[in-house]
């Protein structure tokens, strides 16, 4: 009888599998695999050594960069930290505004969750849903900051500007003309807050129909039950958190837990999973998105009630607004010191921990006093979710690893940082 | 102080007592200072004492102190800040562990206690190179393969010793020292107590 014995491949780091670029060995005998070791860093561009050259605010755009699905969540918990040191307030209606673009970006990065996890593992239609509805909310994110993507939106004492009193529309064209362009634009037509609503009303409706897709398709759970299965206390050991230690069964989540913003007078629910296992994990994602769309509407009748500023008037922290600085001495020589030297952050350290949509997303700093971090570390939940990589993918067949990758949500960005 | 901070700070006091060499509470925190030769005994105690029940460890991170106030630090060089979060009790608590030796710096992996350290710790050796003695795989991990030197030391600079280039006369890429000058837009700087007559001015 011939000798067998087991083989590597490299996976990666070109795969469109792989979310970005990783490089995994595979140590396979026959189709299961035995060992799997990750090797990342292919995107690893030191944001926390370039934080420590830049200013306070300077380095916020980085913020953006690290997990790009979920782009201001990152944002909140660095602005957080630096308002802690500070001790500064956060205007209310700011604080709504940012747990409303949480949640914004909460569905974003879960449509795109489902779309890529479909992807991978054979449903391809997802991905086309997914991105339909990814639309509309990267608009709303155009709209308040000017970019789809990289925002900039939170600042520290509140966010950037208000919610817009218009939408942008789209224009007549060779393809978009007379009742076509009317239907398309009939949503844009009231302020940001009406728009909003109008997805708010309609996504449940869609979340339905991408469950009749998925929920109870045979192929999708053939992929998905059993697959990957974290027991509940090596969920803890492995530093697992958000939708990955939920669907192992605890009901952790930081926004209730350890409330932020207005997390604490929104009522929203924690869907928890039983058996640790791909699905469960898709089951509880699914479901978060339901909770945020509660929070969405709660948001948007509050904010609709409740007009104020957004930015603290602390303008030793946050650039007064536009009008003063042409006008007033003092205003001026705020922003200029605040656009060359920055904040001054005083002496210490702080952890400031937020439930982003794939786990605890958490930013360490240490100050020295300085106008810039002496230390940032950036605490990315993906992190220790790829590094429990080799534990569940042992055993199981190499085509599972892709559902494995689906299941944990890796995006390079936060990962290698 | 919160009741829930002085009760963590409390029972913190009681199970660890004299093997703690301080502890502070700032900005709603916890942080405790272990001696490098007391972190792997105190450890297990906070994970496995229910009246402390650390489950999680969320974080650990190395610190490069070299530069800390523009020379005015002045203990060790290299730290490890560890970040422990219980599910159970619902709070966190940081703790520093000082390398003793800052040409050789070392501090004892705590891996078997929590395996989440593992790629953390790899990460800290990588980034700082600080060693884990019990780490049974302690390679690079976010540098690049062959890297040389230890890129979040304060004494290494941001743009780097060596860039990479396609070589058209060798047909592959090349490593190559730095060509670019280093540069700095905003200076660092550090104002006295009450500049400008106002709190964190």
């Amino acid at each position: 009888m011939a000798d067998i014995q087991n083989y590597s491949i490299n996976f990666g780091p070109q795969h469109p599998a792989a979310h970005g670029v990783l490089r995994m060995v595979l140590e396979l005998d026959g189709e299961v695999v035995v060992r799997a070791d990750p090797h990342i860093g292919m995107l690893h561009r030191a944001t926390e050594k370039l934080a420590e050259t830049k200013t306070w605010i300077q380095a916020l755009p980085y913020m953006d960069r690290l997990d790009y699905m979920s782009m201001v969540c990152n944002e909140h918990a660095y602005c957080r930290a630096i308002e802690r040191m500070l001790g500064i307030e956060v205007p209310v209606r700011a604080q709504y505004i940012r747990v409303l673009f949480d949640e914004i970006t909460r569905i974003l990065n879960h449509l795109m969750f489902i779309g890529s996890h479909g992807l991978d593992v054979g449903a391809m239609t997802m991905m086309l849903y997914a991105c339909r509805e990814r639309e509309d909310l990267m608009d709303c994110y155009e709209a308040v900051s000017g970019t789809r993507w990289h925002a900039a939106y939170y600042r520290p004492g509140g966010v950037y500007r208000d919610l817009p009193d218009g939408m942008p529309q789209y224009k007549e064209s060779k393809w978009k003309n007379g009742a076509k362009l009317k239907k398309f634009n009939e949503a844009r037509s009231g302020t940001f807050l009406d728009f909003l609503q109008d997805f708010v009303a309609r996504f449940p409706k869609l979340l339905d129909d991408y469950e009749t897709l998925l929920t109870d398709n045979r192929i999708w759970k053939q992929r998905l039950v059993d697959v990957g299965i974290v027991p509940p206390e090596r969920a803890l050991q492995l530093g697992f958190s958000g939708p990955m230690l939920r669907g192992s069964g605890f009901a952790w989540d930081l926004r209730k837990k350890q409330p932020y913003a207005v997390y604490d007078r929104l009522d929203f629910d924690i869907p928890v999973g039983r058996t640790g296992d791909c699905y469960d994990r898709y089951l509880v994602r699914m479901n978060e998105m339901r909770q945020s769309n509660r929070i969405l509407q709660q948001c948007i009748d509050w904010l609709r009630a409740n007009p104020g500023p957004v930015l603290s008037d602390n303008h030793k922290v946050a650039p007064p607004r536009r009008a003063d600085m042409k006008s007033n001495m003092e205003g001026l020589i705020h922003h200029f010191k605040l656009c060359s030297e920055g904040v001054h952050v005083p002496e210490g350290q702080v952890y400031s921990a937020v439930e982003h949509p794939k786990g605890e997303f958490g930013v360490y700093v240490i100050s020295d006093g300085a106008n810039k971090p002496y230390r940032l570390k950036i605490r990315s939940s993906g992190y220790a979710h790829l590094s429990a990589m080799g534990e569940m993918a042992r055993g199981h067949m190499i085509a599972d690893v892709v559902a494995l990758m689906g299941t944990i949500d890796i995006v390079f960005g936060e990962i290698d940082r | 102080m919160s009741a829930k901070l002085e009760l963590l700070s409390r029972n913190l006091q009681k199970h660890l007592g004299g093997r703690i060499a301080g502890m502070q509470t700032a900005l709603g925190e916890i942080t405790v200072d272990v001696d490098a030769a007391l972190y792997p005994d105190v450890m297990p105690t906070l994970r496995d004492e229910p009246e402390l029940a650390f489950e999680q460890m969320i974080d650990l991170c190395g610190v490069d102190y070299s530069t800390y106030g523009d020379g005015r630090w002045q203990g060790r060089r290299f730290a490890v800040v560890v970040h422990l979060l219980s599910i159970a009790r619902n709070w966190r608590v940081r703790v520093r562990c000082f390398a003793p030796d800052d040409d050789f710096p070392a501090v004892p992996s705590i891996v078997p206690v929590w395996n989440s350290a593992n790629w953390f710790e790899r990460e800290a050796f990588d980034l700082f190179g600080i060693v884990f003695p019990g780490h049974d795989d302690l390679r690079r991990l976010l540098t690049d393969y062959g890297f040389i030197g230890h890129p979040f030391r304060k004494d290494f600079p941001v743009s780097g010793h060596v860039e990479m280039r396609y070589d058209p006369e060798q047909q592959r890429v090349v490593y190559q020292p730095v060509t670019i000058e280093p540069r700095e837009m905003t200076p660092r700087i550090i104002r006295e107590k009450n500049y400008g007559d106002v709190e964190n001015g």
